[in-house]
């Protein structure tokens, strides 16, 4: 696939006047690739406000190039750097900010910001808590937050009355979720769902390692350089889901599929999952049964991972370009832009203003359950970052997977986990 | 006279080097220069955005040390195993089926044909459908059955067979092809030499066919073979190498040292791993050339 899509990318390249130096009348002309992750009408969404872009701004024309998901997207950026058919900006996930910076394939922003009259007050407005994983090392700016997404539990209301549970009360802490959960179990329906493939699940134990952990951090140190994998409490965080699949039998066993749980919770087939707030538009549409949206159960406290994916500069473009670049960005997280992106797409807008417009107002309250996932950001912290992220998520779920399939413990597998990492971020420590 | 010869000479080998030169040239750049190009950087520390950094037989060493690989290369005989032969079986079950004239026989051997012109991405998303966990064709099965639904692609025993099937299932109609021109190719005089002798249909397979298809089978087993040594995007699109690498196969895990982790020295080791294996593999096709195998 990845072959086809660069073969068809190249082929884009070659087609597009990008190629062919701009002449001194003609506008500017930026390359911008962009992954989806949700569906193909947010592609649809980046072109409109980008044709939206370019009709303002007669002097920049900006080309969007989808480019598949995020793996794709990055294989396509890492590919075409250092050739005529680079881009000039993208769109990449948050956690390869360490990655992008030590291969120098975006750079920091600190000198366009400053040099930005409005720069400060810009970068000031968005939420903290997706602002947190744009840092790089020495303090600096790498990514500007864009499509940022973050986990909350959906709960089906209908279960709930049927098995006596309040439905307006869903679950608060880890007890009340096993004790649910239970309740919620027969022989049609589990009580909960937590996806364990590879991708997700680190995605997930970010959030659960967060409830539990008690130094403040969860799975690893804010400047990517260590993991901490094999704490007590995360190994209590990975035995509570093996509990759930082989104590309590109230989450299915094995792995079940990220892609797999909106259909089953729709299809009545579980009761409570943990997924992205960017399904909520799916699920509102195709649920035939009252749904809730809730915040994670907390461990010890509150806590839930971040994700989603922000803007890059590509690193060793022209001033020029640079500065075009960086006008495109501020246009598509503006505060409108961000509210409206938010309201179309599930994602969560990025910017405190944002929720002061009239159009998330009136959102909100025709449809409340959106609201959730704003007020657990304050709990929300980064999943798992790292230098060599990519290869790190793979260790991560590998053992993970792992205890689940029942080759090792919970502390073997978060234990081998550790020492991989370890080995990986050596060059870094 | 012999002065016109040697020219004639020159000149023939000269044409022959410029009919060779368009070959010659795609394979240099291509597939020779890649080779060593892998070859020379399996020898280095390399990521992306780093300045590689010699150390000599390190990658392979670690590679050797390290468990996911030989869970990988294990993977990768296993999968082999179980696709290599049933598909071969498969594919000469075929064969002989639609060895006939007849009214449909045109539209029966394209479709037998037909899974192996789609790529391997539009077959392994349409299994998607027949291996997804409870709502898949084949847990429904199972449930209507009163059985357990098995989820086969996050089982570790399961993952590997449920993609062999889908394989063999893709793989057969491409060997029925050869297999199919292999028999028409066996003379009839032969065939109608047995009859008269009053061999029986098992019988003149057994003695007849079967031997006198020995080329083709070593040619198609030589195909079996590498074809499935090839293969990364079921992996991509099914289950990403879940559960715990369960289901990595060696050039997928090639890509993603490559793609993914950009570790570039590792990948290119691998990449002189599987390049062995393909030789080792392909050598008793070169050996053979003009051995017992062939009866003519």
């Amino acid at each position: 696939m990845k072959k086809l899509l660069s073969i068809a990318l190249m082929a884009a390249m070659l087609l597009s006047p990008m190629v062919m130096p701009a002449l001194a009348d003609d506008p500017l002309q930026l390359t911008m690739f962009f992954p989806v992750n949700v569906g193909g009408s947010a592609a649809q969404l980046i072109e409109n406000m980008t044709a939206e872009f370019n009709a303002q701004n007669p002097d920049i024309q900006v080309q969007p190039v989808y480019t598949g998901n995020y793996d794709d997207t990055v294989t396509a950026i890492q590919s075409s750097i250092g050739t005529a058919g680079q881009p000039d900006l993208f769109v990449s996930l948050a956690t390869q900010r360490f990655t992008m910076d030590d291969t120098n394939m975006a750079m920091t922003l600190d000198d366009i910001i400053a040099n930005d009259p409005e720069g400060q007050a810009f970068i000031d407005d968005f939420i903290d808590g997706f602002m947190l994983d744009s840092y790089v090392e020495g303090g600096h700016i790498i990514s500007i937050p864009f499509q940022r997404s973050t986990m909350v539990l959906f709960y089906n209301k209908d279960a709930f009355r049927e098995v006596g549970l309040d439905p307006e009360q869903p679950p608060k802490n880890w007890e009340e979720l096993v004790d649910y959960a239970q309740k919620l179990t027969n022989e049609n329906r589990f009580g909960v769902a937590v996806a364990l493939n590879s991708g997700s699940a680190q995605w997930a134990f970010t959030g659960f390692s967060l409830q539990n952990c008690t130094n403040g951090v969860g799975l690893m140190s804010a400047d990517g350089k260590h993991v901490y994998f094999d704490t007590p409490e995360n190994v209590e965080a990975l035995q509570l889901w093996l509990d759930l699949q082989n104590k309590y039998h109230c989450m299915a066993p094995g792995i079940v599929q990220w892609t797999d749980m909106p259909t089953q919770f729709l299809a009545g087939q579980v009761a409570m999952i943990y997924h992205t707030t960017g399904n909520l538009t799916n699920i509102k549409n195709n649920a035939n049964f009252d749904f809730g949206v809730a915040f994670l159960p907390a461990g010890r406290q509150w806590g839930a991972p971040t994700g989603g994916g922000n803007f890059y500069i590509t690193k060793g473009i022209s001033e020029e370009r640079q500065q075009a670049a960086w006008k495109y960005i501020k246009f598509m997280c503006s505060t409108e832009n961000a509210a409206q992106w938010s309201i179309d797409t599930g994602y969560v807008a990025t910017r405190e203003s944002c929720y002061e417009t009239e159009s998330l107002k009136s959102y909100y309250a025709s449809f409340p359950q959106a609201l959730v996932a704003y007020e657990q950001l304050p709990y929300a912290q980064p999943e798992l970052t790292t230098y060599n992220a990519a290869e790190m998520w793979r260790i991560l779920n590998d053992n993970i997977q792992a205890a689940v399939t029942g080759e090792m413990t919970a502390a073997e597998a978060l234990a081998q986990a550790q020492q991989q990492g370890d080995e990986l971020l050596e060059d870094y420590q | 006279m012999t002065r016109n010869a040697a020219a004639r000479r020159r000149k023939e080998a000269l044409q022959g080097w410029m009919l060779l030169l368009p070959a010659l040239a795609i394979m240099l750049v291509f597939t020779v220069y890649p080779v060593f190009r892998s070859l020379y950087l399996s020898l280095f520390k390399y990521r992306m955005g780093k300045v590689p950094e010699w150390i000599g037989l390190g990658n392979y060493e670690q590679l050797f040390s390290n468990s996911t690989f030989w869970k990988v290369m294990r993977n990768t005989v296993v999968f082999a195993l179980m696709t290599v032969l049933p598909s071969m079986a498969l594919g000469l079950m075929l064969a002989l089926l639609v060895n006939r004239r007849g009214r449909h026989i045109g539209f029966i051997r394209s479709s037998f044909f037909y899974p192996s012109v789609m790529p391997m991405i539009a077959i392994a998303s349409v299994w998607m459908f027949i291996y997804m966990a409870r709502n898949g064709l084949f847990d429904q099965l199972l449930i209507s059955l009163g059985l357990e639904p098995m989820n086969v692609l996050s089982n570790k025993d399961t993952v590997l067979p449920a993609m062999a099937v889908m394989y063999d299932w893709k793989e057969a109609g491409y060997l029925m092809i050869f297999f199919l021109s292999g028999i028409q190719s066996i003379s009839q005089d032969v065939t109608e030499a047995a009859a008269i002798d009053g061999a029986t249909g098992w019988k003149t397979f057994r003695y007849i066919t079967l031997p006198l298809l020995a080329p083709t089978t070593l040619f198609v087993s030589t195909i079996a073979f590498t074809n499935c040594f090839k293969l990364a995007d079921q992996v991509i699109i099914m289950t990403e190498g879940a559960p715990n690498n369960a289901s990595t196969l060696l050039l997928y895990y090639i890509y993603q040292q490559g793609f993914t982790n950009m570790n570039y020295g590792r990948s290119s080791a691998l990449t002189v791993i599987m390049l062995a294996l393909l030789m080792v593999v392909s050598l008793p096709r070169f050996f053979s050339q003009d051995r017992k195998i062939h009866y003519n």
